[in-house]
């Protein structure tokens, strides 16, 4: 399973990349999207792939028996979802506002801050 | 039980909870934010001269034992830094009284204020790595609302680079606080630091680390990744232009410092001396970017740059001196570079505009202004005996001792440049003529109340670099603590986890 999961990883990063260098903002957000996702997905798997198995401790016990799944990347995948949730709501919000007072999708079109 | 570590983080909170509650009383949320930001400040210093008396304070959150739960830890470095927020967000809050449009304050600019202040202040006292993500997060997310206030053209391009990029270092942050975890198994940073000196796989520590070095250097705006700054600091209204100036780059230079001192202190010969040459062409590439510049605030934004360079070279040599240099630098620079933020955003009131060209003879009508912008404005070029003559001698003197001569001539270099736009600044704003044909409309008359309120923070900044200038000895040693903390790794571990040599990794 891990390999398949770095392989899909590995796709969304690059799709990630390629829609952020494009020109136009909206597919910037989109590459933004999509990053988050492959990260978050990159942490689920760094804990390694268990199936089958939650950490519950049996009664009786101090310890889980055997490989158990490790909840903490989960826990942080949960967290790290609902900040990226709410940080691209902003940009999705952000993008339509900024259309609206430049009427520009184009980046290239947006260098008045940069001389 | 130690409260002092949880309140510079829980007042700032509450302030913007109950800001938000009065969301239509401005004259509660004006009232709310000088208490909450004068709290902040109290509690800082409480917390500081706690640290400075009983060494490194760790408080477990919800009493769960330190590698297991989030742990909150001050030691010197962050109890300082959490005292120059509260100086800055006090500062700042009064400025804001007299100078924030009422349609800004409207749309919530003094909640927001206080998330941001939380948000840096838990940053800098957190002991858990994916904690420090959070912690940036939340002042990530009120700094964007902060920084569009206004919705103007210039603020949303602006804002587009500001969020892309922080949004970027956030994701790499993030990656690698996974990988690091799956490397190690805990989040705890001295427990991090403790299992990683055991680790043999040397490579991958020094991607995790490189890792690192880029995500906090896109927040400390350091080359070659420091562009959305430039772009975006001088858009905002000017009291935020000049919080963002004086804490957020500097979250990110302490995130470094906290970060190539704990945990990845392992290969300096690889790591630091990246980070030397991303010091070195940090301060060229701000300070060329400055001189090229004839708008009030994208001088001062493009000198955030070259400044940053100072201190990532006090960590990047690594020396005993550099590091208490470092620390001292950051100090010095908070205080002054929010001064220069404040003071444009009085020269703008009084003039109505940020373009060098159109400004000038401020020194025939106001002499105390023009006087009260020299002291920050030497102190950032280095000129004694004001604060930052003693941060660079620090810097420069360790990178003489560490025999980095190359980037040591950059540093002297670089002050003098910041001199020369210094001298820029103040000839062609406060010594030349009024232009005649000033094409820009006449502000309304300042009331003297609003003055009042935007003068006393500047005076106050000037009157604390001017302590420190004829006075270096209080911060020198406190510097100095900080950097003997900084350098001493097992301190902080045996801090967090308890006596280490019991247990095994």
């Amino acid at each position: 399973m891990e390999p398949l999961m770095a392989v899909a990883i590995g796709i969304l990063f690059a799709a990630a990349i390629y829609m952020m260098l494009r020109r136009s903002i909206v597919k910037l957000v989109i590459g933004l999207m999509l990053l988050s996702n492959a990260a978050n997905l990159l942490i689920f798997a760094t804990a390694g792939m268990v199936r089958g198995a939650p950490p519950l401790v049996p009664k009786g016990m101090t310890a889980p028996a055997g490989a158990v799944a490790d909840p903490l990347p989960q826990a942080l995948v949960l967290t790290a979802i609902v900040i990226a949730f709410g940080v691209l709501s902003f940009a999705v919000v952000l993008v339509r506002r900024a259309w609206e007072i430049v009427r520009a999708d184009d980046l290239d079109r947006m260098k008045d801050t940069d001389t | 039980m130690n409260p002092q570590i949880a309140l510079p983080i829980l007042i700032p909170l509450l302030a913007g909870a109950i800001s938000l509650v009065f969301w239509r009383s401005r004259s509660m949320q004006r009232f709310i934010a000088v208490a909450g930001t004068a709290g902040l400040l109290l509690t800082a210093l409480w917390l500081l001269t706690t640290v400075n008396r009983d060494g490194i304070l760790v408080m477990n959150m919800g009493g769960w034992p330190a590698p297991f739960g989030i742990s909150l830890v001050a030691d010197l470095l962050g109890a300082t830094m959490v005292v120059l927020t509260g100086i800055i967000g006090f500062a700042v809050a009064l400025f804001s009284l007299g100078s924030v449009k009422r349609s800004h304050e409207t749309y919530g600019y003094f909640p927001l204020m206080h998330l941001l202040l939380a948000g840096v202040a838990g940053a800098f006292l957190t002991g858990d790595i994916f904690n420090l993500y959070v912690w940036f997060e939340v002042m990530l997310v009120a700094s964007f609302a902060l920084l569009i206030l206004g919705s103007e053209k210039a603020q949303m391009e602006g804002a587009i680079k500001y969020v892309t990029l922080n949004l970027i270092s956030s994701v790499v942050f993030l990656v690698a606080v996974g990988l690091l975890y799956g490397m190690v198994g805990t989040l705890n940073m001295a427990d991090i630091a403790f299992r990683l000196a055991t680790l043999e796989d040397d490579g991958m520590i020094d991607v995790l680390a490189m890792m690192f070095m880029v995500a906090f250097g896109i927040k400390a705006a350091a080359f070659p990744l420091f562009f959305w700054l430039p772009a975006s600091y001088h858009t905002a209204p000017v009291a935020v232009s000049a919080l963002f100036a004086g804490l957020l780059t500097k979250v990110g230079v302490y995130a470094l410092f906290r970060v190539f001192t704990l945990i990845f202190n392992q290969s300096p010969g690889y790591t630091h001396e990246i980070l030397l040459w991303g010091a070195g062409l940090t301060m060229l590439s701000g300070v060329l970017g400055a001189a090229a510049q004839y708008e009030f605030r994208r001088i001062l934004s493009f000198h955030i740059v070259s400044q940053i360079g100072y201190m990532i070279l006090g960590l990047a040599l690594f020396t005993p001196l550099a590091l208490v240099g470092g620390v001292f630098y950051i100090a010095h620079h908070i205080i002054v570079k929010t001064n220069l933020f404040l003071i444009s955003g009085i020269v703008q009131r009084l003039r109505g505009t940020y373009e060098l060209k159109s400004l000038g003879g401020l020194y025939q009508s106001h002499p105390w202004l023009a006087v009260l912008f020299l002291i920050p404005a030497l102190s950032l070029a280095g000129m004694p005996p004001l604060s930052g003559f003693f941060a660079k001698f620090l810097v420069i003197r360790a990178g003489l001792e560490a025999g980095a001569y190359g980037v040591t001539f950059i540093a002297l270099l670089v002050g003098l440049l910041t001199l020369y736009s210094m001298i820029k600044i103040w000839a062609e704003v406060f010594w030349k003529a009024t232009p005649s044909e000033a094409d820009v409309d006449p502000p309304p008359s300042v009331g003297s109340k609003e003055m009042w309120l935007m003068l006393a923070p500047v005076v106050a900044l000037g009157m604390c670099t001017l302590f420190i200038g004829l006075n270096a000895e209080p911060l020198y040693a406190l510097a100095e603590a900080s950097a003997g903390q900084l350098l001493d790794p097992d301190r902080y571990i045996e801090a967090v986890l308890g006596d280490t040599q019991e247990k095994t990794p």
